[in-house]
């Protein structure tokens, strides 16, 4: 020991407690932004702390204030040097109006593939019930659409005829389970990325199946316009959502292969994630929407509801989504140039 | 930065390194169901909160808890994590803190995605998957943590030592020995002097036969590592001689 312990605490203390209460003060507030005062004497008493762990560093017979120190470095290592990666305060309409759809279109590569797979499930989904009519029972998720379609819709628009409101004593409760079970699935769907994009893709064409499926089923019943009655106005919000899930995972996918990233996986992942947020984020927000429709107007059938309404509704809703993904929060330079810049595939 | 016995050593710009202690699979279990606890707890008194919704509407109230119960799982620990650096109450009592694994200061959407892959971890059943990758990876991270950039770190409660506890040594018969004093500084690790300085910071707490005995282990151990003669420890107590070594130990005579 070349240094006096007790003459040396009783010094720096008061400094190292101004800087633990400094800390404290910042881990209140995780949005809090400092004023340049306070963030100068943040500074200057972490250089200090930084000081006196070098000096401590030599003296191995005093482990308990060292590491009490080393708490302290790390404390405010983590808010000085982390200023830059943290971020500042979420602002739900600055991320609304641009944060989302930017992401979205920094990745829309990812998003494309999701597409694809999920056409082709539902061009293999299609295929297998056309040329198979017994697959039906194994790919359709639900009993309800076992049935012949044409019964079903004969049935739902006898009731529509009488006033009959079906289900309407469950409306809230349906919405609430559709909200969450898609949300679900749609946050499986990314982090199944995590698996190179196997389950991703799995889940994508599963999916895509499904859809394929039942489409032909109710076309091949001559019920088309009953089938985009009903799909669309939830539909055009929900699918759409559900391939912003498939996207997120493939991101993430990307990152873990790495195909034409030379940074280390660590990197490639953290570049990844705020990508990956702002895609989980924008699929939970649709899907949220999309329940209360499915719920209460997809659920409404001719002649309570026309179908020409609900188609109307489900493109004009999907016209808007759209716009709101390719050409909100574009940036105003010539030819897009800045966000091009800052762009990269998926 | 370095990763060894379970530790996480950043180095600073400033050139001064630091280091976490990776937290084990098995305090991160008691978190977790520390966790899982707190949020059936909160779920029972938030349910009863919500339930006067169903007089009004047995469907809105439904439908309010179906959502409300997926909202309180999902996001407790991302908002907890978020709002207390790292922190979930499980964490808390545990001590222990999900840092950014860079030593950075964690970002809103790291909460966000080692919460939300938690899903993949949980594979097949019972967190095998993540169980498993945090005991291989070096840094104990699941597949959550890999993909978000963070590691989950114990933190023991350490106070600045009180220079108090050394007292007034002014008759300390070891110093003036300035070959025994080198040789004890050498020999003596730090986890044994920080040993020595706990037994004495605690010692109105330790039951007195205890005390009598963990003094007396103390100084057996102490004169046999520095080879301290007879004649310098003859008639002194245990306890004085514990004092005596911590006190050429830790502090420097002007």
């Amino acid at each position: 020991m070349i240094v006096n312990l007790d003459k040396f605490i009783a010094e720096e203390r008061p400094r190292w407690e101004r800087l633990d209460a400094a800390l404290r003060r910042l881990a209140d507030d995780p949005w809090r932004e400092l004023p340049v005062a306070e963030a100068r004497e943040l500074e200057g008493l972490y250089q200090r702390a930084c000081a006196d762990l070098a000096r401590l560093r030599t003296y191995a017979a005093d482990p308990g204030l060292r590491t009490y120190l080393e708490g302290l470095v790390a404390r405010g290592y983590a808010e000085i040097h982390g200023q830059k990666t943290a971020g500042g305060r979420v602002r739900p309409g600055l991320w609304l109006a641009k944060g989302f759809p930017q992401a979205f279109r920094r990745r829309v590569g990812a998003f494309w593939f999701a597409f694809a797979l999920m056409v082709a499930g539902g061009v293999f989904g299609a295929g297998a019930v056309a040329f198979d009519p017994e697959a039906k029972e194994v790919i359709m998720p639900f009993s309800h659409l076992l049935g012949d379609p044409a019964e079903r819709v004969a049935k739902e628009e006898k009731a529509a005829a009488e006033g009959e409101d079906r289900g309407a004593d469950r409306r809230a409760t349906f919405a609430g389970s559709l909200m969450v079970h898609n949300t679900q699935v749609t946050l499986n769907a990314m982090a199944l990325g995590l698996t190179w994009g196997v389950g991703t893709l799995v889940l994508m064409f599963y999916n895509g199946v499904i859809l394929g499926a039942v489409a032909l089923d109710y076309v091949a019943a001559g019920q088309s316009v009953f089938l985009a009655g009903w799909l669309l106005p939830h539909g055009s919000v929900e699918i759409p959502a559900i391939l912003l899930g498939g996207q997120a995972g493939f991101v993430l996918a990307g990152a873990l292969i790495g195909r034409r990233d030379r940074l280390p996986l660590a990197a490639r992942l953290r570049a990844a994630g705020p990508d990956v947020v702002s895609l989980c984020g924008g699929a939970a927000l649709l899907l949220v929407w999309a329940g209360l429709i499915e719920s209460f107007l997809s659920q409404h059938h001719e002649p309570a509801v026309p179908y020409a309404a609900k188609i109307a509704f489900g493109v004009a809703q999907l016209a808007a989504l759209v716009w709101w993904l390719a050409r909100s929060g574009v940036a105003a330079a010539p030819g897009g140039g800045a966000e091009r810049a800052k762009g990269g595939g998926a | 930065m370095s990763v060894s016995e379970r530790r996480l050593r950043v180095t600073t710009p400033e050139g001064v390194e630091f280091s976490f202690r990776i937290a084990s699979p098995v305090l991160r279990l008691g978190a977790m169901m520390i966790d899982w606890a707190l949020i059936s707890s909160a779920w029972s008194v938030l349910a009863l909160v919500l339930t006067p919704l169903k007089i009004i509407s047995w469907d809105a109230g439904q439908g309010v808890m179906i959502v409300a119960y997926f909202v309180l799982a999902r996001g407790y620990d991302v908002i907890a994590d978020w709002s207390w650096r790292g922190q979930t109450l499980g964490k808390r009592v545990m001590r222990l803190r999900v840092v950014d694994a860079r030593g950075l200061r964690l970002t809103f959407a790291q909460c966000l995605v080692r919460n939300l892959l938690r899903f993949i971890d949980c594979l097949p059943f019972a967190y095998a998957t993540g169980g498993i990758a945090a005991l291989v990876n070096a840094k104990g991270q699941r597949l959550g943590d890999l993909a978000a950039g963070t590691i989950v770190v114990h933190e023991p409660a350490e106070t600045a030592p009180d220079a108090t506890v050394l007292g007034d040594q002014r008759f300390n018969t070891l110093r003036g020995q300035a070959a025994l004093v080198a040789r004890l500084r050498r020999e003596t690790t730090p986890a044994e002097a920080r040993a020595a300085w706990r037994a004495l910071e605690r010692r109105e707490q330790i039951e007195p036969s205890a005390r009598l005995a963990l003094y007396a282990a103390l100084a057996a151990h102490f004169r046999r590592r520095a080879q301290i003669p007879d004649a310098l420890v003859d008639g002194l107590t245990d306890e004085q001689l514990v004092r005596n070594v911590v006190d050429v130990l830790f502090r420097e005579r002007g």
